[in-house]
């Protein structure tokens, strides 16, 4: 990888020129909380000033532009007797600023389902691809745990990464198309001084973060499949599929079709689903495979940190805590494994 | 007004140009193509089932249709919704299948209200296959209750035309009542092929039930053979998995060599969704069909 740096005021340069021409999409102010504290999101800015590169944590994950909530995936013309059906990949490209690591390990852990894996799926591929990626360091949060699941370094899936040394940003260049974007503005290269500060930067954060002991989970997972532990949290679950919606990297759907008024054009389209969802694994004749709360919030971590560790080597779950912040009942990833781990007298 | 950033147009990388191909998981262009199919002929088999006979209509993709026994397809009506069906004819019969579809839901309900000359959309073929290779020079049970005889079509018609491959046949077939059983003007021609064990059974016989009345399991009892050198395939609901293949297991075959197909809800068929999720295998990438040693190790899969 290549290292450079560059002045803020410089980087604001360039973030100004790309406005001028492209669609850019940052974390955005769009609120505050009762105690003050700001609420973000990744949406398109007009302009730097909205642009808020200092942010905490965006409510809704970069999933949003990738894993769109509701996704046309073919469309249908009807006629006489027949129909046609007509499929479109094509996309604008776009530039987002501002990805934490987390955000962008997330992309990693969805490429090896949806672009890896058998059936790699052309929607997101394109959307991958036709996506600038600027990530950005950030101290931590009092709750997240991205250490312990391995998602606080990236080494891959971005552009450029930024790391703030006060009135510089130390950059990480990880493609051609982000060295030749870069090389239109004055860069430096690194000194031996910016690399000490990078590394004194990047200890702090690491130290910054609570420790979380995962030590275990996939097996315990399977072990304690029967444990009272599940039922204690299902009850508190309230089978509204929030926690899916803003997770990094939730990627299961649903497809629906529909047939226009004038009932000649037709349209599948796909949106998002929670495995909490009443409905999730229900079968034709009505027989659902789960149907009490506690089996389907047992299945969702089941999925995240064993099915998913099984096949990929790594949990999906990347230890932004959304799902926590967001659940209404409070369940939150560190306790339940801290639970399991009590039943498993770890 | 100039860009700068090209767009990057997926459907000019190399694997969209290829033409299509069977069942190329690497495939870009297969995700959501859809062979355009004819219903060609519609058989009802109880007052629930009919029996569909599509016909793909591309000669090119008919002609490159292949499928194994076992293996499902995604079947579409547009503007209605796709299901997940198991294929019930031989596969030597490419891209002309039959799909034996019960009138449960919403697509159920629309298919079984078409007419023949309606055009579907076929996705596929998905999914693992009952292994008849490996099957050959053994016995083989073929173990089917209620609808569970749809995609145990598929072998039977596949150990028919090879029955030189294979030691001796059984075929057990069960339902609860006997007004339920599927393809009653088959039996007699499968009957008839010497070599052939056929057993039909039902809970509870209508009045003109000439047939055995019981359980599937009671079969078990008359069928004499070499644990070591049989196979089973068993397909039905749940509740007949676990108490047929324990009682399999009890006769002595080994686990590896009892194959179950399981039925869950699916969206896409190509381990995207995550509908069809038992634990965290896929039930439409890594089966339908498993081994039954599989099936035990999988949490919550029957």
């Amino acid at each position: 990888m290549l290292f450079k740096t560059i002045a803020k005021s410089e980087f604001k340069r360039l973030v100004e020129d790309l406005l001028k021409e492209e669609e850019v999409i940052g974390p955005k102010k769009i609120g505050e909380r009762e105690d003050g504290k700001a609420i973000h999101q990744f949406l398109p800015v007009q302009s730097y000033g909205e642009l808020d590169l200092e942010y905490g944590r965006t409510e809704y994950s970069a999933k949003t532009y990738f894993l769109p909530y509701k996704e046309t995936l073919s469309k249908y013309k009807f006629s006489n007797d027949n129909w046609q059906q007509e499929i479109e990949y094509r996309l604008k490209p776009r530039f987002m600023i501002g990805l934490h690591a987390c955000d962008i390990n997330a992309l990693l852990r969805l490429d090896k389902v949806l672009a890896r894996d058998s059936y790699p799926s052309p929607y997101y591929i394109s959307r991958r691809r036709n996506t600038f990626i600027v990530g950005i360091d950030h101290p931590p949060l009092e709750d997240c745990f991205c250490r312990a699941v391995g998602a606080d370094v990236v080494t891959q899936g971005f552009e450029l990464y930024l790391t703030s040394l006060g009135d510089r940003y130390f950059v990480s260049i990880n493609s051609d198309r982000g060295f030749n974007l870069l090389k239109k503005y004055a860069i430096h290269d690194v000194t031996d001084e910016d690399t000490q500060a990078y590394l004194e930067v990047r200890r702090e954060h690491a130290a910054g973060q609570k420790p979380l002991n995962l030590h275990d989970i996939p097996n315990l997972l399977d072990i304690e499949f029967y444990s009272d532990v599940w039922r204690q949290w299902g009850q508190k679950c309230l089978n509204c599929g929030s926690c899916a919606m803003v997770c990094p990297t939730c990627y299961c759907y649903g497809v629906s079709e529909r047939v226009s008024m004038g009932g000649d054009e037709g349209e599948k389209s796909r949106q998002l689903y929670s495995c909490n969802l009443k409905d999730f694994a229900c079968v034709a004749g009505n027989h659902n495979f789960r149907p009490d709360p506690a089996t389907r919030l047992k299945y969702r971590y089941y999925h995240q940190h064993r099915g998913f560790t099984e096949t990929f080597e790594s949990p999906l779950c990347v230890g932004c805590n959304r799902c926590g912040r967001v659940c209404l009942a409070g369940i939150n990833p560190p306790a339940i494994f801290n639970d399991l781990q009590a039943e498993g007298g770890a | 007004m100039k860009q700068i950033l090209e767009p990057y147009d997926i459907t000019r990388e190399r694997e969209m140009m290829l033409p299509l191909d069977y069942n190329r998981r690497s495939q870009l262009k297969h995700y959501d193509k859809t062979y355009k199919a004819e219903i060609t002929n519609i058989i009802r088999l109880t007052e629930m089932e009919k029996l569909f006979q599509v016909r793909i209509i591309d000669d090119t993709e008919r002609e490159r249709f292949t499928f194994l026994p076992g293996q499902f397809v995604m079947v579409e009506v547009p503007g209605y919704g796709e299901i997940p069906i198991s294929i019930s004819s031989s596969f030597t019969h490419k891209g002309f299948i039959e799909l034996c579809i019960r009138k449960v839901g919403l697509v159920t309900t629309v298919l079984h209200n078409a007419k023949r000359g309606c055009k579907v959309g076929i996705r596929g073929p998905f999914g693992t296959h009952f292994p008849m290779e490996q099957m050959r020079g053994n016995n083989i049970l073929l173990i089917a209750g209620g609808l569970g005889l749809a995609p145990l079509r598929a072998p039977i018609f596949h150990v028919i035309e090879n029955r030189s491959y294979y030691k001796d046949v059984y075929i057990l077939y069960g339902t609860k009542e006997s007004n339920l059983l599927l393809f009653t003007y088959q039996y007699e021609e499968w009957d008839r092929i010497a070599d052939i064990n056929l057993r039909v059974i039902a809970e509870q016989g209508s009045k003109d039930w000439k047939g055995e009345i019981g359980l599937i399991t009671d079969l078990l009892d008359e069928v004499d053979v070499d644990p070591g050198e049989t196979n089973a395939i068993v397909c039905g609901p749940p509740v007949m998995f676990k108490f047929v293949c324990q009682r399999l297991t009890d006769m002595g075959i080994p686990m590896h060599r009892m194959f179950v197909s399981l039925e869950r809800r699916m969206h896409c068929g190509m381990g995207k969704c995550c509908r069809c999720n038992i634990g965290s295998t896929y039930t439409c990438v890594d089966g339908p069909v498993f081994d039954y040693w599989t099936v035990m190790n999988l949490q919550e899969a029957i």
